[in-house]
């Protein structure tokens, strides 16, 4: 099996059987961030400790990206093979919003407010190693 | 404390302009300011100047003339202009200056800013996996916006077509042709639901302003605009801003509302005392929104607004006269100043075609750019 490894480090558990976003919780005023930082935005204090955000949420604004970005945009793609994705801001169980790659890519597919979970994508593969990031699609049904 | 006039404007037309560089381009609107105010470049005091990508604003001096003045470099993206206006009111409000220039240029690539993101204080995969653009994020914000009050399509729409109707009739606009409502509604999607008509786009062009002591205006021209208030800010914790990996779990009064806010208590006036607008206007959603984050409108009143045409130029509060960035492009170290100009023309009651017809009397301009600073101006004859 081809090896698989994120974009970056840090952003999400990998491997994982059922990944989860990293961050960061201020251990003052509570407030998350993603990616993790070592200092808060909101208090300008520095107790900051690494933290689980889960792999749920809800979707609190989107779009569709409907053209392949130029540089320093990455992947496999060629104009001919790309196809729009969607991006959203995703809120998750912590309150925090997270912006995303998402699954869905038309209009009809996307609404404020609809359950969605993450899902760790595919998007280059350099010398043989998958390079993989983290999206958001809408949650299946329980 | 003295006041700080504006007695001199020029305008290097923006657009296209092939056979000039940057430098070049914020040169010949240096010069126009200096004729328009009666002077030359051996009167100014100090400079303070900005671009993106047109050069250093401080090698105009090679073209304009060694001088030996104070001349200051400003970049602060897209309020690099409002930046710029900002240190030389405070530099004559201190008294250290009685006259200066302020000047800004550009001339980018073509097609959409591409921003890196380490300059950004971003890890590389915020770019290479694809989340890294601006018109992204306009799309996002006026997306949740039309949702949590109410504006319509046809909204964004109309405020497209009123930029193109208000550039067809400006001489210096880059975009000089009227478009109607279904060729606007037809353009190419680009972020939904924004589409190509809806966005600006980056483009050349330069402009200057001579600035002085209020009190030596007479020196200059008969007709001074004052500078009432110059104010600049940065975003708060949770206002919802461009490339932002996350976002607080409540949104904030964005960097807008708190530098309207300031800028009508320096002034002494409310919003209801304006006369003429410039709201920045990046891409349609931003002129809405804008609209009430200067404290114009209620949240969701844009809608009655747009439809009852009060923001058009015979309107109760005209708003981006001259088509505003989406008619005129937006080389980004010059279009603050656009601003600031067309206001002054419009005060001096020199704006032509455009001319707001009721004797404007107080004037406003408003940027707003990456990654969530603001600039206001409140400008008075
Ligand atoms: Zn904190």
């Amino acid at each position: 099996m081809t090896q698989q490894l994120p974009f970056h480090e840090g952003l999400f558990t990998w491997p994982a059987e059922q990944p989860e976003l990293l961050g960061s919780r201020c251990e003052d005023c509570g407030q998350h961030a993603f990616p993790a930082q070592d200092s808060c935005r909101s208090c300008t204090g520095t107790n900051m400790k690494t933290v689980s955000l889960g792999n749920r949420g809800t979707l609190w604004t989107w779009t569709i990206q409907s053209f392949m970005p130029k540089d320093p945009y990455s992947t496999d793609e060629t104009p001919e093979t790309f196809v729009p994705y969607g991006v959203g801001y995703v809120e998750l169980e912590c309150g925090l919003r997270v912006e995303s790659r998402l699954r869905e890519n038309t209009p009809e597919s996307l609404e404020i407010g609809m359950p969605m979970e993450l899902e760790i994508i595919p998007l280059r593969t350099d010398e043989g190693v998958e390079r993989v990031t983290f999206g958001f699609k809408r949650q299946a049904a329980a | 404390m003295t006041d700080v006039a504006i007695v001199g404007l020029g305008l290097h037309p923006f657009g296209r302009s092939p056979t000039m560089n940057g430098l070049e381009q914020g040169a010949a609107a240096a010069r126009a300011a200096l004729a328009d105010a009666g002077t030359d470049f051996k009167a100014m005091e100090f400079a303070f100047g900005g671009s993106q990508d047109g050069g250093n604003a401080d090698s105009l001096v090679n073209l304009l003339g060694l001088t030996g003045l104070q001349f200051t470099n400003i970049w602060n993206g897209c309020a690099t202009g409002g930046s710029s206006l900002n240190a030389a009111y405070s530099a004559i409000k201190a008294g250290q200056y009685d006259v200066g220039l302020v000047v800004g240029f550009d001339k980018h690539p073509r097609g959409a800013f591409n921003p890196k993101p380490r300059e950004w204080g971003l890890d590389e995969w915020y770019g290479e996996t694809g989340l890294m653009l601006t018109t992204q994020f306009f799309a996002m914000k006026i997306q949740r916006y039309m949702h949590d009050h109410g504006i319509s399509r046809e909204t964004l729409v109309s405020i497209a077509e009123k930029a193109f109707r208000n550039g067809s009739i400006t001489p210096t606009a880059w975009r000089q042709t009227a478009l109607s409502r279904e060729e606007i509604e037809n353009a190419p999607m680009v972020s939904e639901p924004l589409n190509k008509y809806m966005f600006c786009s980056p483009a050349e062009g330069g402009c200057a302003l001579v600035v002085c002591r209020a009190d030596i205006a007479s020196r200059f021209t008969s007709n001074p605009v004052y500078l009432k208030t110059a104010v600049v800010r940065s975003r708060n914790y949770g206002s919802f801003e461009v490339f932002a990996p996350s976002q607080a779990p409540f949104v904030a009064k964005s960097p807008t509302v708190t530098a309207s806010q300031a800028a009508f208590e320096l002034a002494g006036i409310g919003p209801e005392d304006v006369d003429v607008a410039q709201l920045q206007d990046t891409e349609v959603g931003a002129e809405i929104m804008h609209m009430a984050e200067n404290g114009f409108c209620e949240h969701g009143e844009q809608e009655k607004w747009i439809a009852e045409g009060r923001t058009e130029i015979n309107g109760q509060l005209p708003v981006n006269t001259d088509g505003g960035c989406l008619a005129n492009g937006e080389p980004v170290g010059a279009s603050g100043l656009r601003q600031v100009y067309e206001i002054c023309l419009q005060l001096r009651g020199d704006a032509g075609a455009r001319q707001v017809p009721s004797s404007p009397k107080v004037g406003y301009t408003h940027v707003y750019g990456a990654p969530g600073i603001s600039g206001v101006n409140i400008l008075a004859t």
